[in-house]
């Protein structure tokens, strides 16, 4: 059967004295070769360059807050439940009158912990989450640890902070669809 | 001899041997630069600005890793071959020469000493002499590896250089039938003018020495001795540390030994175009003695051109051609280049008896007619349709 029309059959012809004498062959291989040679070389220097990897990358977690700079968590543990990997861990706690400023929901998660030994940047967290509080963003990638009381992340690193807000696609490449929550609610 | 020529020829030998390891190991870093650029890469640029402290790290990474010889294998033979791989690579600089000569006038003597470490009248012969030593460092280091591996590239190294050599000398002949001589300075000498250039009087004669000395060097397409894909490493598969390093090395070496001495008996050493109104203009502006200093050095300068760019030949052939076959290896130098060089001895010699030097033409037209009426006789494709059994 054929599957594509790049297949060619074998010739078995006799060879020529000039396909015999190798020379004309190796003087277009040599040909092909340096052509290749002052051709631009398609490398991305990668620690010093980083290309733009998509808005649907999925790197480190992130914690979002709302318009108004409450955290959107309420502490469900929807997305501990849909974790395959178990990474996520949460403890509940009631909002107080005096916390409104703080948290959107009456109930909030008090400790949020991701192991980013267990993540497998799977994404069904950010699936799982009804409140569209948990995100895995796709511009930047959990930095490189070597202890491992580095390894869980707590909410002091994994809560959005209001000076460094974050948003899902970048206003000039938009190419998510218009009910992505990050753009109507939180492109603030 | 007197002390001063002693001492000058003391410095030229130390800087000839420096400028050769220099070589050998920027050779290593140009390798993969030149691979790297031939398949559409960077290649190593980390180590230093460009990666060019690549070698010094690479050489230090070969000091520290273990030094293993195997239990099975004869200890000092070991040892000896890779002392003798990169002792015969080193000693066949001394007789290439490099530059016209230094004058200089010490304590009212005026001296005119040669830019080669030796001047000897049978410099070829020298050369031939230590390259078919150099296979003793891949024959005794592959068998007392112990190793079948190891004994496979040692035989393949022996028997295609020994098959390559006769060639390699067959094509010289025809050189030293012209010069008369076989000191290298005088065959240097007798290329001054540009189309008297052994490659233009000798076209044919270049070409087989130049695939020789691939096949010499063991570089690719004729690197059966130590072929990855068959015998992991061939001959120097049980090889570690430096004693590997030493191996890779004399491998560099030699490449840029076959370089120069291509170099010197094709094109011409250190000769150049219009390097006589170069001279007798520098002598003219700058004085005798100091404008042929700088003429000389511009010749060497040219010469170590000619030399870069054999050696980045040689490496753009190894990233261009699959390896031979073995057969096929032995059918090309056995029955292809044996019987030409041959045929070119005896046209030359045929066409100095009418004084005429550019006979060898001869044979280069005739093969280039014959090439070109066969391919336009040549049946088309010819495909045999495969038999499919259901």
């Amino acid at each position: 059967m054929q599957l594509t029309n790049r297949s060619v059959q074998v010739s078995n012809k006799e060879m020529t004295l000039a396909e015999k004498m190798y020379l004309p062959a190796v003087i277009s291989g040599l040909g092909i070769t340096i052509r290749h040679f002052f051709r631009k070389k398609p490398t991305i220097q990668y620690p010093e360059v980083k290309r733009y990897l998509g808005p649907i990358y999925r790197g480190l977690h992130i914690l979002k807050r709302d318009e108004q700079g409450r955290e959107r968590c309420t502490a469900c543990g929807l997305c501990a439940v849909a974790c395959p990997a178990e990474a996520i861990s949460m403890i509940a706690a009631e909002r107080q009158p005096d916390e409104k400023m703080l948290y959107r929901e009456e109930k909030y998660a008090a400790v949020y912990e991701v192991n980013m030994l267990r993540c497998i940047f799977c994404g069904l967290c950010e699936e799982a989450c009804p409140k569209q509080a948990i995100y895995l963003r796709h511009d930047r990638m959990v930095p490189v640890f070597q202890e491992r009381d580095e390894v869980i992340y707590g909410k002091d690193r994994l809560v959005e902070k209001m000076d460094d807000r974050y948003v899902r696609v970048a206003s000039s490449e938009v190419q998510a669809t218009p009910t992505e929550p990050s753009l109507t609610r939180a492109a603030t | 001899m007197d002390l001063t020529i002693l001492s000058v020829k003391g410095i030229i030998i130390l800087v000839i041997f420096g400028v050769t390891l220099l070589i050998a190991m920027y050779s290593t870093y140009a390798e993969r630069k030149v691979a790297a650029f031939l398949q559409d890469r960077l290649g190593p640029n980390r180590a230093g600005p460009w990666g060019l402290l690549q070698p010094v790290a690479d050489a230090g990474k070969m000091f520290f890793k273990e030094d293993f010889i195997p239990a099975q294998a004869s200890k000092w033979l070991f040892i000896l071959g890779p002392c003798l791989a990169i002792l015969t690579a080193l000693m066949s600089s001394a007789v290439i020469p490099f530059g016209d000569s230094i004058r200089f006038a010490w304590d009212g003597v005026k001296y005119d000493v040669n830019v080669q470490a030796i001047e000897i009248n049978i410099g070829v012969l020298y050369i031939f002499g230590v390259v078919s030593l150099g296979v003793y460092g891949i024959m005794v280091g592959g068998w007392a590896s112990n190793n079948k591996f190891s004994l496979l590239g040692a035989i393949r190294a022996a028997s295609q250089n020994i098959s390559y050599e006769i060639a390699l000398g067959l094509s010289l002949i025809a050189i030293l039938m012209m010069t008369g001589s076989l000191s290298l300075r005088s065959i240097v000498n007798e290329q001054a003018t540009f189309f008297e250039w052994n490659v233009f009087t000798q076209p044919l004669g270049f070409i087989i020495f130049l695939t020789c000395s691939f096949a010499e060097c063991n570089r690719t397409p004729f690197d059966l001795p130590e072929c990855e894909t068959e015998l992991i490493g061939g001959y120097h598969t049980e090889y570690s540390s430096m004693k590997l390093g030493f191996y890779l090395f004399s491998e560099y070496i030699n490449m840029f030994v076959s370089s120069a001495f291509i170099s010197a008996l094709y094109f011409g050493g250190f000769h150049y175009p219009f390097m006589d109104l170069v001279s007798s203009g520098l002598e003219g502006s700058l004085g005798a003695v100091a404008g042929h200093n700088v003429a000389t050095a511009i010749g060497v300068v040219a010469f170590f051109a000619k030399i870069f760019f054999f050696i980045f030949f040689f490496m753009w052939v190894r990233w261009t051609l699959p390896r031979f076959r073995y057969d096929q290896l032995m059918n090309l130098g056995w029955k292809t280049f044996i019987p030409l060089s041959i045929l070119n001895v005896v046209i030359t010699g045929a066409g100095l008896l009418y004084d005429f030097k550019y006979a060898t033409w001869l044979i280069a037209t005739v093969m280039i007619v014959l090439a070109v009426v066969s391919t336009a006789r040549a049946p088309k494709r010819q495909v045999r349709p495969q038999t499919t059994t259901a």
